[in-house]
């Protein structure tokens, strides 16, 4: 459990530090806005209560405020989808529930179910955050285009990293 | 009463999810309708502390560039020292007198955080209050100009820039004075857009945008960019004009804050007036 903690925390740390300090600074054009960080919310364990879910989204949500000037524009998107994720989780659970002691990840549930499951996610979010953002329905269409890029830039990079990173939990 | 505690106990997950979503739609909304310092912003000591030390490592790789820029403004401005000028006439002399006063003050600034390409854009600078960094000072650099102060901390301050939707700049062009506001419409950040030129002004590619003189913030004659193009909507008696800026938002690291010394006086004045029409 402490040891689960501990490990949640540094992904909270590294997770931050990779988006501010590098994807933040990597400019694609105006549609790509890949947030990498939504990640740590995506792979928080099974049987995080509900509570923590909320509190450990708006807090890495205003971790990334600070960063990027947004002032709770990123709390409410995080916040928005660690509301919906139990409900996500419950539709693409397996036949007999989640086994008890694995993770959200690839290596765990296979590449559809990590697919579908975090794409709703991202998209959610990124629809929440980028319509903040604008606030006006006058650049509608530009700004959907916006999210629907930048949801596969993020799921692409969410995916690479869990192949480079959870790999060894295959041999356990 | 029980009732309704044990509903809100059953529901907890739901209620707190909606505290959290008002708090931060507060934060939303607080940050953008009061122009104040507030709390959750790059200028807080911890982040400010981590762009900085991101940033002090970046600016090796543009020193060539930026040594270039500097030997370059030098030039400029030795050329427009008295040293450079010859007297025209013999029997004239130049007199020090207090027929001139200072009205602007500049402070030369590092940029600790940039970006262009979101839809409202900010950056971070390494001076704030105590160096006498006030709201809505004007920020420009050696090409154009770059923003407004938005919130100073102690030794820091966030600009929003041209690149910003809620930034307004009135502008003119050059060669005539018409003037109307600037404003950045979101999808590139090396052009924007100028409204409001009237249809008798004899626009031409490449004439030269600068700051009118109705700022507040901004000196005058500060330069902006130039036309790339301009059309006239069916049934608009004004000229839209896209404006391509000469400030190069990708390659900002030192800028200057502007500082009108009169600023307050004119505020004051104009405030008085006002009041006085109301009666």
């Amino acid at each position: 459990m402490l040891n689960e903690i501990i490990k949640n925390i540094l992904r909270y740390i590294v997770l931050v530090g990779v988006q501010v300090l590098i994807i933040k600074n990597i400019e694609l054009g105006r549609f790509i806005n890949p947030f990498i960080y939504v990640l740590f919310i995506i792979g928080l364990p099974f049987e995080t209560p509900k509570w923590v879910l909320l509190f450990s989204g708006f807090i890495i949500g205003i971790t990334i405020d600070m960063f990027y000037d947004t002032a709770g524009m990123h709390a409410a998107a995080c916040v928005f989808i660690a509301y919906l994720r139990p409900g996500i989780l419950k539709l693409f659970s397996p036949r007999d529930g989640y086994e008890f002691g694995t993770q959200p990840t690839i290596q765990y549930l296979g590449v559809p179910w990590f697919l579908s499951y975090s794409a709703i996610l991202i998209l959610l979010h990124h629809l929440v955050l980028f319509y903040i953002e604008i606030f006006r329905f006058s650049e509608f269409f530009s700004t959907f285009f916006r999210v629907i890029i930048s949801t596969i830039s993020t799921l692409v990079l969410i995916v690479i990293s869990q192949y480079l990173f959870n790999r060894k939990k295959d041999q356990e | 009463m029980r009732n309704l505690i044990t509903f809100i106990w059953k529901n907890y997950f739901f209620f707190l999810f909606l505290l959290m979503e008002v708090l931060c739609v507060y934060l939303i909304v607080q940050n953008n309708y009061f122009q104040k310092a507030s709390f959750i912003n790059s200028s807080n000591a911890m982040s400010a502390k981590v762009l900085k030390t991101s940033a002090d490592v970046e600016e090796y790789f543009f020193l060539k560039n930026e040594n270039e820029k500097l030997a370059r403004e030098n030039a400029e401005l030795r050329s427009r020292s008295m040293i450079s000028f010859s007297m025209l006439v013999d029997d004239q002399y130049l007199v020090n007198d207090t027929a001139y006063r200072q009205k602007y003050n500049y402070t030369s600034c590092k940029v600790v955080n940039n970006s262009t390409n979101r839809r409202n854009n900010y950056l971070t600078l390494d001076k704030g209050s105590k160096q006498g960094v006030k709201n809505n000072m004007a920020v420009i650099t050696s090409t154009g100009i770059v923003g407004q102060v938005k919130d100073v901390s102690e030794n820091f301050c966030t600009v929003m820039s041209v690149l910003n939707s809620k930034t307004t700049i009135s502008s003119k062009i050059k060669k005539d004075g018409s003037y109307g506001p600037l404003t950045w419409d979101g999808a590139d950040f090396r052009y924007a857009t100028l409204h409001d030129i009237p249809t008798h002004v004899r626009l031409v590619k490449g004439d030269t945008i600068v700051t009118s003189a109705y700022s507040l913030t901004f000196p005058e004659d500060i330069m902006i960019g130039t036309v790339k193009s301009f059309e006239r909507k069916s049934g608009d008696y004004f000229y839209t004009v896209e404006v391509k800026l000469s400030t190069e938002f990708k390659k900002l690291s030192h800028v200057y804050i502007v500082t009108n010394i009169l600023k307050q006086e004119q505020e004051e004045l104009e405030k008085k007036s006002e009041i006085d029409s109301k009666d």
